[in-house]
């Protein structure tokens, strides 16, 4: 009896989880395989969708990969983000150490973390168009401000040099970013058992042999997931590279996801290329998903069959 | 004993914690000042701005601005506010809905493609949207859907991250026990979800559905190749058009323009913040 009810109940497992499926393989599996099917077809101009393969099916990634466009996107997308997550790490971790530490006791906690992390929540387009109002030339505030303090004599024109254009972007990043990782950290040391600290404080640790012996390796699992979910955020840059200066100049911050979005939407409507240049960049994704996909997999099943087994159990001693 | 533990604590001297307070306070500031310059010269007419762009007192040209925006006749804020609205609002409620179905699936049952089925969630975790929108968008023109919602909305009803948080939440905090004594008293199964488990997971739907809006709301990429008509735009779409010649020379207005698309979020994010904090953090420990 208790075997036939707990088998029939398994069917509602695949009824709920129907809708998802439906929609998963409409807008997810269905678009995936078919932008990989573009790749490998002639599929360009505006309003086609009839499209037949090519001769040589690897032509649209070798004409992908071999662009000079293509890399300086792929390069430039590693160095703004590199740029970027040094010293977004560098403060989150800063922060995370003075806020978690009972030695500092910083007072209005609360305020710093909810202005730190504002930036993120802002709309990212807003932000492109806003620093490039703030940066531009030659009234600006940005110059305004540099001239009154007596940085610069001059109005500099951030926009024109490809250094401080790449340097704006990743500024952004940083400036929208650090302060979400620092609360993830925060989060995080705040779930170490507190019994490593006390024994260090015991041994009378000081506060940086405390942080760099017990707190970072305690974090490593977490320091990990940031650094890959913030590497995929890095490598789908698109917002703010396009709003502020739309790769310019001079290509200085096209992205990736810029570069997809001007071969496929602005102007040329070579679809082909974009996909395949779309699946070089899920490739490199789906290398990092893999990384965090093996970090989660283990643990998380072992406490979902414990917690069933103990049910079951429990089950059985009502029976009895 | 309590003497003893709080003297063992010792602080750090008064130089280096002067030094920790003017470091935060300086982030601070640099998180603020954007957001400040912004919204004193909103209130700023064009000459005012070419004379001095940094400034901290506001003037007297906020309606004037106004109106500026208003005759160029290309950015329409409430428009925009609209369709970001109903969009992000369908959205969340799909996502949050129907990923907490779906991990109540993956919690609750235990079914023969449970495992496979989580695996293929988790896979789909870190792909982004952008990667896949060729083909995405070459499936809605087929369809003769572009500059249809739907397309961005139903989505959301496969959001593998949601459930995958979802179903965090629900493994230590869901108690079984009760759903099987509902099903003892012969509720249905779908009952049971809307009307005992819905209620039961309510916190961690709300945090996941402030999230899930503010990320709809912020999105670009999609909306700005599937949305052509004008009277479609959304939010970000509409700010891209501030950066258009028509506003070359209209500071105050452009930077009004930029208040008025982040003055929700601002509204949201000022009364809400204490919860999406946490809701961050929570994400961290989880994910």
């Amino acid at each position: 009896m208790k075997k036939g009810k707990s088998f029939s109940y398994a069917r509602y497992g695949y009824y709920f989880s129907i809708p998802f499926i439906v929609a998963f393989v409409i807008f997810w599996l269905y678009p995936i395989l078919y932008t990989a099917i573009i790749g490998f077809t002639d599929l360009k101009g505006l309003g086609k969708t009839s499209f037949k393969f090519l001769t040589d099916p690897l032509q649209n990634f070798k004409t992908v990969l071999t662009s000079a466009s293509f890399k300086t996107a792929l390069r430039n997308t590693v160095v703004i983000w590199v740029i970027n997550f040094i010293p977004q790490i560098t403060f989150a971790l800063l922060f995370t150490a003075w806020f978690t530490s009972p030695r500092c006791k910083i007072r209005g906690q609360g305020f710093f973390k909810i202005v730190f992390y504002m930036p993120n929540i802002m709309t990212a387009a807003t932000v492109a168009v806003l620093f490039q109002a703030l940066f531009s030339y030659p009234t600006s505030p940005m110059n305004d401000l540099l001239v009154k303090l007596g940085i610069i004599s001059s109005p500099f024109n951030f926009q024109v040099s490809k250094l401080s254009a790449k340097l704006v972007v990743a500024f952004i990043q940083f400036w929208m970013w650090y302060g979400y990782t620092m609360i993830i950290l925060i989060s995080g040391v705040l779930g170490i058992n507190p019994e490593g600290f006390e024994a260090a404080e015991i041994d009378g640790c000081t506060s940086a042999q405390t942080f760099f012996r017990i707190t970072i390796p305690c974090l490593k699992t977490i320091l990990l997931y940031t650094t890959i979910t913030a590497m995929i955020g890095g490598l789908n840059m698109y917002d703010i590279p396009r709003l502020y200066l739309n790769g310019g100049p001079d290509n200085a911050t096209l992205t990736t996801n810029v570069y997809i979005y001007n071969q496929a939407f602005a102007g040329s409507y070579m679809y082909n290329r974009a996909a395949a240049a779309s699946l070089i960049m899920l490739l490199i994704i789906a290398v990092c998903s893999v990384a965090v996909f093996r970090m989660f997999r283990e643990k998380d099943q072992r406490s979902v069959d414990r917690r069933r087994r103990r049910l079951a159990a429990h089950k059985e001693v009502d029976n009895a | 004993m309590h003497r003893n533990s709080l003297a063992r604590v010792k602080r750090v001297s008064t130089p280096v914690h002067i030094l920790m307070y003017a470091v935060c306070i300086f982030f601070a500031i640099l998180c603020l000042l954007p957001f400040v310059v912004m919204l004193v010269n909103a209130t700023r007419n064009t000459y005012q701005v070419q004379q001095h762009a940094f400034s901290f007192v506001p003037s007297k040209y906020l309606m004037n601005n106004f109106k500026i925006l208003n005759e160029k006749d290309t950015f329409h804020p409430l428009t925009g506010f609209m369709n970001s609205m109903i969009i992000s609002a369908g959205t969340t409620i799909c996502a949050v809905y129907f990923s907490t179905l779906t991990a109540y699936a993956l919690v609750a049952y235990s079914w023969k493609l449970r495992g496979a089925f989580f695996s293929l969630i988790l896979a789909f975790l870190m792909i982004p949207n952008q990667v896949i929108s060729i083909g995405f968008y070459q499936m809605v023109y087929k369809v003769h859907m572009t500059n249809n919602y739907l397309p961005l909305i139903l989505p959301a009803i496969a959001s593998p991250s949601m459930v995958f948080f979802m179903r965090q939440y629900m493994i230590p905090s869901l108690p079984l026990e009760i759903v099987e004594s509902a099903r003892v008293d012969g509720c249905h199964e779908f009952r049971i979800f809307n009307q005992i488990v819905i209620p039961m997971v309510k916190p961690a739907m709300a945090t996941q559905g402030i999230f899930c809006f503010v990320a709809s709301w912020n999105q670009l990429f999609l909306p700005q190749i599937l949305l052509t008509h004008k009277e479609k735009y959304t939010m970000p779409i509409m700010v891209s058009l501030l950066e258009g010649d028509i506003y070359k020379t209209e500071y105050g207005a452009v930077y009004l323009g930029l208040a008025l698309t982040i003055l929700p979020l601002f509204l949201v994010y000022f009364l809400l913040s204490k919860y999406i904090i946490a809701g961050v953090a929570l994400g961290g420990v989880k994910g």
